[in-house]
């Protein structure tokens, strides 16, 4: 009976990584865009959307092909974004970058529904190969579930080799932290953010085809809620930070899911307010997000250590 | 080298600079002082692109660079130490240095002058894994001069550069200033230390507010008006 609910919870648990993996990538995505140029940018649900989409034409192209036009297409469609909407607006303050991405998003799904004939309810076929759960050692996952993990890890690995060690990586740090002061050590500002939202775009790619793979309902809205998640989970992370928000949008994918299967029937409609109820009290608690509040107790720590030795130099 | 001509710049109903007319020749140390609030950044900034003037025009080498984006300013040759240093704070110091010569292609001439940077500045390599916000103010300092030489600028602007230092940093800067303009390198050095600057400067602008030109005048000549920083702008 223990060792049953044990490993209950750990198949909770293991479920629930894919799903905060997930929106671990889409917060991080989402918060590289908010530190290079203030842009909170909701519109990054229809790049999903647009992804979704695109898998569901293009599944008769088999599995490679349907990936790489996906791929092709949503970092193609994020880079449009930047050129058309928010190019235009380079010197326009946070709300108005803000605003405009709800246009953007309410106009593109609304321009699906126009022209993907949504009375015929489409889904991307899964693979069963993939969704098929085995068990190893007692608890149950899927070949999809795995294959999420270790995206996720290579994404957050190249996304930590890309921002430390090429130049490029060290122009977006740097025009995250003082956008004009990079611009006047050199960095030109087109190239930055055109490469942020290509990597933005990049990340939802992949996001959308593990996402389908796994839920298969191809609808305009399809990526509005996920984006929610992300955000919020950006913000309980902090959004100026991006392992902050990731770690965020992981820690709140990875509650939800919980949350989802744990909660009694009554309540699992409520899921989501309960979560929210949370990030509210975290919020008050600490306006700037999960990782500042580490940062300083780090820099309690450091100086105490630096008083207790007496302080070098 | 450069040539202000007549540079207007306002912040929406603010004039902060109206008819400012200064210049800079090759291997000329020039200053340029005046109160808080006279227009002394507002300048520094319009000279390198990122903000817009209102009137008047900016030449550097017999050319307007008004309307270029700050990247292609600094790429033809003039490089700002702006106003509270701006280091990149979460960057390390050797990155914040490494940033400083996005604009050139010629690695071996970056490896030579970041040589050369580290041999002035040697604190820089020691902390060079450090990030940029725990060094002290005074090494921040010198990590924003040495960002800014990393271009390998024909002309280094300064806005400021000693402002909340300790006295023994000051004299370090305006003796890094000194060296700098002996080697060779044009300097446009914005201060409050009118004294100071007088003395390292071959000329010196005096600003009053509204970035209009009180005087100006080769050192000898505002060190022969004696006491005319009490006088004019009763700054000590
Ligand atoms: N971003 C801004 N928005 C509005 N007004 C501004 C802005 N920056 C500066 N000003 C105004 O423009 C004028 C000139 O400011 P500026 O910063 O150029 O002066 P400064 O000579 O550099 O002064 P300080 O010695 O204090 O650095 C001041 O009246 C200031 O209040
Ligand atoms: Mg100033």
């Amino acid at each position: 009976m223990i060792v049953g609910s044990a490993s209950v919870v750990i198949q909770y648990i293991l479920d629930s990584i894919a799903n905060g993996s997930l929106y671990a990538l889409m917060a991080l995505s989402l918060s590289l865009l908010f530190g290079v140029m203030g842009l909170m940018n909701f519109a990054y649900g229809e790049l999903i959307m647009s992804g979704a989409f695109t898998m569901y034409y293009t599944h008769s192209w088999g599995p490679v092909g349907m990936i790489a036009m996906t791929v092709i297409v949503v970092v193609v469609m994020s880079l449009l974004m930047e050129l058309l909407a928010f190019r235009p607006l380079r010197k326009a303050g946070p709300s108005t970058l803000l605003i405009t991405s709800f246009a953007l998003s309410i106009a593109l799904q609304k321009l699906a529904y126009m022209t993907t004939n949504p009375g015929i309810p489409k889904t991307v076929r899964p693979y069963p190969w993939l969704t098929q759960q085995f068990e190893v050692s007692g608890v149950l996952m899927s070949r999809l579930e795995v294959i999420i993990w270790v995206m996720t890890i290579v994404l957050l690995v190249g996304m930590t080799l890309l921002l430390k060690r090429t130049a490029l990586g060290i122009q977006l740090r740097a025009s995250t932290e003082d956008f004009r002061m990079s611009q006047l050590v050199g960095v030109k500002a087109n190239r930055v953010i055109s490469s942020a939202f290509a990597i933005t775009g990049l990340l939802a790619s992949v996001v959308t085809v593990l996402f389908m793979l796994g839920h298969g309902d191809v609808r305009p809205n399809v990526g509005q809620g996920p984006v929610l998640v992300a955000f919020v989970g950006g913000v309980i992370g902090g959004l100026g930070s991006l392992p902050g928000a990731a770690l965020g949008g992981f820690v709140l994918g990875l509650v939800l899911n919980i949350l989802q299967a744990t909660l009694p029937r009554s309540l699992q409609g409520h899921t989501t307010m309960f979560a929210f109820l949370g990030v509210i009290a975290i919020l008050v608690l600490q306006p700037g997000g999960m990782i500042v509040s580490i940062r300083k107790l780090r820099r309690k720590r450091d100086q105490a250590a630096a008083l207790s030795e007496g302080a070098p130099s | 080298m450069l040539e202000v001509n007549e540079l207007s710049v306002s912040y929406g109903r603010i004039n902060a600079v109206q008819a400012l007319t200064i210049s800079v020749a090759e291997g000329e140390f020039v200053g340029l002082v005046g109160h808080n609030g006279a227009g002394k950044s507002t300048t520094l900034l319009t000279v390198t692109g990122t903000l817009r003037p209102a009137g008047g025009d900016v030449l550097f080498d017999g050319k307007s660079i008004v309307g270029l984006a700050p990247d292609e300013i600094l790429r033809r040759g003039i490089a700002l130490v702006p106003e509270g240093r701006r280091i990149f704070g979460r960057l390390s110091v050797g990155e914040n240095l490494k940033i400083g010569a996005t604009t050139r292609k010629d690695k071996k001439g970056v490896e030579e002058d970041m040589r050369k940077i580290l041999d002035r500045f040697p604190v820089l390599q020691r902390y060079w894994n450090k990030s940029g916000a725990k060094l002290s103010g005074g090494e921040q300092q010198m990590l924003a001069i040495g960002r800014a030489l990393l271009s390998r600028p024909r002309l280094l602007l300064l806005d400021e550069p000693t402002l909340g230092l300790a006295p023994l940093m000051v004299d370090r800067v305006f003796e890094i200033l000194d060296d700098l303009h002996k080697e060779g390198t044009t300097i446009l050095l914005v201060e409050q230390n009118a004294a100071r600057t007088i003395e390292v400067a071959d000329r010196t602008y005096v600003l009053r507010s509204g970035g209009r030109i009180q005087f100006q005048g080769t050192s000898e000549e505002l060190a022969k008006m004696g006491d005319f920083e009490t006088a004019y702008i009763g700054m000590g």
